[in-house]
């Protein structure tokens, strides 16, 4: 036997296509990614219909009027509840390793921790992106056939407002990579969950408390605000554009990204 | 195989494991036994790569584990049993691990049957019982079908029958030509399963050397003896140069042969009603080596 031990070939490198597969193995085998993905749905459509169904009413009764109203964003608003699921499932994805233990056995099959992140980061990603798409579309159809009632929709065929629909997706997928980048920085779902929505949304009531010139600067910057920029199409007060918002807010996700890739090889499993 | 230089981890100013050299060779089972907290959890998490040693190396294979290129090809491992999630369904959590270093389903399936828990492969893990979990950690550190394979603490939790499997399993693994490292606190269950052992005791090597000469040079034997005039055989004893203990019915006596005892007793004319010799157990024998490591450290380190 010790020479059919001996007689194994040269075994080649593990390559990325073998820890993406393995890593949606692992997104698709856990429970807590399916009920995310629904509860992000649900909000979605629910939020949509809600919202539309009050705004045809008021626009039909004249409690409301067409001026300055966005038929887009208004069918868009269920994504601000669904980002606090895609937010969740990203901080799973790393921390309910570290807090179960698998990530040793992850690490034990794969040393190299960057590529580990790197699949992990790039599955999540894609998944929530798909998702997201489906739903803001959903959403977005949904609510303007509820909005045509009253000769309020908007069309695909308007170029804000497929970019604010396909923005959706990109915009939860933003969020999703935050709380992935806080969930591999901080290792502890609790904690990661805390700083996910101290970062999100405690953020802007605590800059709403600041001295008004300071809260100007700063309250566009702020992670929600800016990245939301993407889903309006009538033009708002915010010093950022659409484009330049999410911006933002991906240069917060890949921030706590960053430094996760630089921790995860000094840390001890 | 796998050679430690000098291995030290440092949590702080606490020494986890202090100055560890070792070898653990193919073809037999090896034991890396210590009282719990002696580090050797932590040493396997050094030898695994998941910390970083403060100083020394550990090398696998020749080579550092983060160099291997297909780990499970090459090291097996038995970590604590709580390395999985509880959500997923054993058969996914070992498909997980095996895509991740391109092994098959099939293989996936073959270690599930080879641990006996292909009937529950599609039931969450987490519901899993402690000796089922053992099992299934052992069905993912054999995916690989590796030349070494560490465990630690695989008689955790099993009930006997788990135990004489896991035994058997581990000795024909190692007579497959195998390295095989397994840690355990029981001293019992590795003289049974380890053919050599390596001693830790507070992160420090106590003894490295094969598990017949362990128990040997641990176990003192010790002479029991029963007698209505205890003070005065106590102080004949004594005057000959023996160790005397007082238990509530008897004397045992270190340092003088059964024989001694009873000829001692006879010229003093003391009546004896019993006499006999007392092997230590094994648990017994390994108390005394890890809490005297000073002493055995210097005597057994090297003899083999």
């Amino acid at each position: 036997m010790t020479a059919t031990l001996a007689a194994r070939p040269p075994a080649p490198t593990i390559g990325f296509p073998n820890l993406l597969r393995s890593e949606l193995t692992k997104l698709r085998s856990v429970r807590s990614t399916w009920w995310t993905a629904v509860f992000a749905a649900l909000a979605t459509i629910a939020v949509s219909v809600i919202i539309c169904v009050q705004w045809r009413s008021n626009l039909l009764s004249g409690k409301d009027s067409l001026d300055g109203f966005d038929a887009t964003l208004t069918s868009l608003n269920g994504l601000y509840l669904a980002q606090i699921a895609a937010g969740t499932l990203g901080v799973l994805v790393m921390s309910s390793e570290y807090g179960t233990g698998m990530i040793r056995a992850t690490m034990a099959a794969v040393p190299q921790r960057r590529a580990v992140l790197a699949a992990k980061g790039v599955v999540f990603a894609g998944c929530t992106l798909l998702v997201g798409e489906l739903l803001s579309f959903a959403g977005f159809a949904i609510g303007q056939a509820i909005l045509s009632g009253a000769h309020a929709s908007a069309s695909l065929t308007d170029a804000d407002a497929l970019r604010a629909t396909v923005g959706g997706g990109l915009y939860l997928t933003a969020v999703g990579l935050l709380g992935f980048g806080l969930g591999a920085l901080i290792r502890h779902t609790a904690g990661a969950l805390s700083a996910f929505f101290g970062i999100l949304f405690a953020s802007t009531v605590v800059v709403d408390l600041l001295p008004t010139s300071w809260r100007n600067a700063l309250i566009d910057y702020m992670p929600a605000n800016a990245g939301s920029q993407i889903l309006t199409t009538v033009p708002t007060h915010s010093a950022l554009g659409p484009w330049a918002g999410l911006g933002v807010l991906c240069g917060y996700a890949a921030a706590a990204i960053a430094v996760a890739t630089v921790l995860i090889t000094r840390r001890d499993v | 195989m796998i050679e430690a230089r000098a291995l030290s981890k440092y949590y702080g100013r606490t020494k986890a494991v202090d100055g560890l050299t070792f070898e653990v060779r193919p073809g037999i089972v090896t034991g890396f036994l210590g009282p719990n907290g002696a580090g050797k959890s932590t040493t396997m998490r050094l030898i695994m790569g998941l910390d970083e040693p403060s100083s020394g190396t550990v090398l696998v294979n020749g080579r550092r584990y983060a160099a291997l290129r297909r780990p499970l090809h090459e090291v097996g491992a038995v970590l604590e049993t709580g390395a999985l999630h509880g959500g997923r369904s054993a058969y996914n959590h070992l498909l997980c691990l095996a895509q991740s270093n391109g092994i098959g389903r099939g293989r996936v399936a073959e270690v599930l049957e080879l641990v006996g828990l292909t009937e529950v492969a599609r039931r969450r893990a987490g519901a899993f019982s402690l000796g089922m979990r053992q099992r299934l950690g052992l069905a993912a550190a054999l995916l690989g079908d590796p030349p070494v394979l560490l465990c630690d603490e695989p008689v955790n939790g099993l009930d006997p029958e788990g135990i004489l499997w896991i035994r058997t399993l581990l000795r024909r693994l190692a007579a497959e030509g195998r390295t095989v490292f397994v840690s355990s606190h029981l001293m019992s269950e590795m003289a049974l399963t380890a053919d050599h052992l390596i001693v830790v005791g507070r992160g420090r090597l106590v003894a490295d050397a094969s598990t017949t000469e362990i128990i040997d040079r641990a176990s003192t034997k010790s002479v029991v003896v029963r007698t209505p005039a205890r003070g005065r055989l106590r102080e004949a004893l004594r005057a000959a140069g023996a160790d005397v203990q007082s238990e509530p019915d008897a004397l045992i006596v270190r340092g003088l042969a059964q024989e001694s005892v009873g000829d001692l007793a006879a010229r003093h004319g003391i009546a004896i009603h019993e006499l006999h010799t007392r092997q230590p157990s094994l648990e017994e024998a390994f108390m005394k080596l890890t809490q005297d490591s000073v002493d055995f450290r210097t005597e057994l380190v090297g003899a083999r």
